[in-house]
């Protein structure tokens, strides 16, 4: 990058008399202002939000400004990604999985006065799995029969079947507590029950929350007073903002090549922690010659990880062998089970009848990680003699279009973004097209149980089927980029869900 | 005259509704649908059609279309599928970036063009004349967001005198305000500089020839006082007409400086209307846009009736 020479010495002079002369005069205010330590925030992110109601939109950039900070649920999901209770402070299961009693807070109050009981839990939850609903996890209500509420305080949810996967669900972002008066503008105008309170909307430049007085959770000491989300899609802004002190934090910072060049910067500091988004190269499982197991396979052992995570992500992010991430509840490394071999995928190939490789196209967002992995994934299948032709194909729009609705595609690269979403593999209709009953059993014994041990060693096989069978190619995790001012304490340096909670966030002394 | 004017008057109004039609079409030829793209990758058919339903996209073309109109012609512009509020406020939102934007970068150019133009050709190979190509040459060949990441490197990064991006709005005082639209303003005001101090020093050079600066000469008149006193106000008229042609430009055209600075004006809502597929914003700001250029010749086309009265008399026939 360009760097500029210090301004001569007779400038630098002028300016030291100069500022001199102005702290002298300010050193008064200066020292009454050093005393309290500031509560004000400003954080940056790369994309804005598509409206503040997590409950009716799917990107998770609505989550990462209203998820902990405006909204609340039932339970919470906290850094180490485990269950915590929220609004209900405690539950029990029945012992055939199919009845859920919460005991909810009282005087717990929304951020405009009204009341949250179980009245409120009980619209919230029937709006989300009612006919006329769009929350994008609708389908996490799916098995949710009928609802009760005997008292304010009790809710009882009984299920059609057990689903053991259902308190982590009520823990999303899309399972938020709203309330029926103000659930209609929370597009525009969010009301929830957390710490802190929407104040206003810069559409394309800001959000600002200031702090709930009110706030119900006592324990909890809310140091910020208020928080500015501030969006910059261009990494070069994002860089400049936090080195010029506009920003004081940019927790998923979104240019892996530009994150050395904060090394030095006395004010900030970085961290690289974990997210729940894996990168993998999606194909088309029923079409040719995706539809036989060993081309997979070979495809999959043409590709050197490393070397694609250092072409792509500049060498950050952890490789994976199947569609899970160290975060989560019973990850097994399966890096191995496929590991790189051209000589053993050129062999493969041709046992699968394809001992001259063949050719297909990769349709590719225009997200950097994509492009740039698709060129180092060219390189390496042209060593098996596999020809991949690359076809830009603009994100969300086009993709949506083609790749995830119309399902007309050999080959795609995508980042997904949904925390413990291996059962993606067993939806039908789903873009993979993947069928093996196999996994769909082993997805639905998950659900059956609510022990978590159990749950975990079921993963643990269903991440195994994966990496022996591919239905895509497992590249890696993404890093959560975090840079934040030294004197910030309390940003999640992981993510288990996205989200930027800022419950504990404060200023050093 | 009052029939030439009702004329022009229908025949913009017919335009634009013709701009309307071609917009929407293209629009709805656009690949992507609106309610997928905010289901994500969670989308099931049954969401997914509550989401097209709520949203009015379940609906014909043909109905849509005399929808929008309709509202259009009686200024209610729809609510962005994104933000949830009526597009008109956004693009009022967005105006009061971009105009002073744009005003403040003209105003720049304009500052160092002409002068600059009118000393070169003043002089013909002088030092103004060397500096004036010098410029005129680099600002033109120099993109302008570049220019803009070099000032945020400069004043933002290093020195930390301005911010290096974004927009605190109007409502945080004028001078905050103010401040952060310098730099793009200088980005921006860079190239049409350039081509206006090119434009400044040739219509100068052509003025320097007429009749009338020869005989301000003759009459023994100082070589500056017929340069800055006859000269340069009779050629600011081809000036003026770039600089009208450039204002649209300049409205319209920020896009890439707006990214680079991420103010919010409109070029940058066009942009994520587009890949949102936003498309009643979209809609509008396309339409807005070509509203804009329609109007702006309008009034050119008025301003040479005005001038010139053979015009006038060719019209009423």
């Amino acid at each position: 990058m360009t760097k500029f020479s210090c301004p001569s010495p007779s400038v630098v002079a002028r300016k030291l008399a100069f500022s001199a002369v102005l702290s002298t005069g300010l050193l008064m205010i200066g020292l009454t202002q050093a005393e309290a330590a500031k509560t004000t925030l400003n954080l940056g992110m790369s994309v804005e939000p598509t409206g503040l109601d997590p409950t009716i939109a799917a990107p998770v950039a609505i989550g990462q400004v209203t998820w902990q900070n405006i909204f609340e649920g039932l339970v919470a999901i906290d850094q180490n990604g485990k269950i915590v209770p929220q609004l209900a402070k405690s539950w029990e299961i029945s012992p055939d999985g199919l009845a859920y009693t919460f005991k909810l807070r009282t005087g717990v109050k929304f951020h405009d006065g009204q009341a949250f009981d179980s009245a409120t839990a009980k619209f919230t939850l029937d709006r989300a799995r009612g006919g006329q609903s769009v929350n994008p996890q609708k389908r996490f209500f799916s098995t949710i029969a009928s609802i009760d509420t005997p008292d304010a305080e009790t809710l009882i949810l009984h299920l059609s079947s057990p689903t053991g996967s259902l308190l982590y669900w009520l823990g999303w972002p899309s399972s938020v507590m709203v309330g029926p008066k103000s659930s209609a503008n929370d597009k525009t105008a969010p009301v929830g029950t957390g710490p802190f309170k929407f104040s206003a909307w810069a559409k394309g430049d800001h959000v600002d929350l200031v702090k709930n007085p009110d706030y119900w959770n006592k324990s909890v000491d809310v140091k910020l007073e208020k928080v500015t989300f501030r969006f910059i899609s261009d990494p070069q802004a994002e860089a400049a903002a936090l080195k010029a002190g506009d920003l004081d934090a940019f927790p998923e910072f979104a240019a892996p090549e530009l994150m050395n060049s904060f090394e030095g910067d006395p004010r900030l500091t970085t961290k690289i922690g974990n997210t729940e988004l894996k990168v993998v190269a999606g194909m088309n499982n029923t079409r040719k010659p995706f539809d036989d197991k060993r081309v997979r396979q070979a495809l999959m052992m043409a590709l050197d990880r490393k070397t694609i995570i250092e072409g792509a992500w500049s060498g950050l992010g952890t490789a994976i062998g199947s569609h899970y991430t160290p975060n989560d509840p019973g990850y097994k490394d399966l890096t191995g089970t496929l590991p790189y071999d051209a000589a053993k995928a050129k062999a493969l190939l041709a046992e699968a009848g394809y001992p001259n490789g063949f050719s297909f196209t990769i349709k590719t967002p225009q997200m950097a990680y994509a492009p740039r992995s698709a060129q180092v994934m060219q390189a390496m299948f042209a060593d098996i003699g596999v020809t991949m032709n690359i076809e830009p194909t603009e994100f969300p729009a086009k993709w949506v279009q083609d790749v995830f609705s119309g399902r007309n595609y050999d080959m795609t690269i995508v980042a997904h973004a949904e925390p413990l979403d291996i059962d993606i593999y067993s939806r039908d209709p789903y873009y993979f097209n993947y069928k093996n009953p196999d996994f769909n059993e082993l997805m639905k014994k998950i659900q059956l149980t609510a022990d978590a041990a159990e749950q975990n060693k079921l993963y643990g096989e269903a991440q195994s089927i994966l990496a022996e069978d591919v239905p895509a190619l497992f590249l890696f995790v993404m890093p959560k980029l975090g840079v934040w001012d030294k004197k910030l304490k309390g940003l999640w340096e992981n993510e288990p869900i996205p989200s930027n909670v800022l419950t504990n966030v404060s200023w050093e002394d | 005259m009052i029939v030439l004017l009702t004329r022009r008057i229908f025949g913009l109004i017919l335009t634009l509704i013709a701009v309307s039609l071609l917009v929407f079409a293209v629009m709805a030829l656009l690949p992507g649908d609106p309610a997928a793209i905010t289901l994500g990758t969670s989308a099931t058919p049954e969401t997914l059609a509550a989401l097209r339903h709520e949203m009015g996209l379940d609906q014909p073309l043909i109905i849509r279309y005399g929808q929008w109109l309709a509202g259009a012609l009686t200024g209610d512009l729809g609510k962005s599928f994104t933000y949830g509020v009526p597009v008109a406020g956004l693009i009022a939102e967005r105006l009061a970036v971009t105009l002073p934007l744009a005003a403040l970068a003209i105003l720049l150019s304009v500052l160092v063009a002409v002068p600059l133009g009118a000393a070169a050709a003043a002089r013909r190979g002088g030092f103004f004349d060397i500096l004036a190509t010098l410029f005129s040459q680099m600002g033109i060949a120099v993109p302008g967001f570049w220019v803009g990441l070099l000032l945020v490197l400069l004043f933002a990064t290093s020195l930390g005198w301005m911010p290096a991006g974004g927009f605190p709005g109007w409502g945080n005082g004028v001078w905050p305000a103010l401040k952060s639209l310098v730099l793009p303003a200088v980005a921006l005001a860079l190239p049409q500089a350039a081509v206006l101090t090119r434009v400044t020093r040739s219509a100068v050079l052509d003025t320097l020839h007429e009749d009338f600066a020869r005989t301000a000469v003759a009459k023994g008149l100082s070589r500056g006082r017929v340069l800055w006193g006859h000269v340069v106000p009779n050629a600011l008229v081809p000036v003026l007409t770039i600089l009208g042609l450039q204002f649209t430009f300049l409205v319209a055209g920020a896009v890439l400086i707006e990214n680079v600075f991420t103010l919010p004006g409109l070029g940058r809502l066009a942009y994520q209307a587009l890949s949102q597929r936003d498309i009643i914003v979209l809609q509008d700001v396309v339409l807005f846009f070509a509203g804009l250029v329609i109007v702006v010749n309008f009034l050119v086309d008025l301003s040479y009736l005005a001038i010139d009265p053979r015009l006038r008399a060719g019209g009423a026939r």
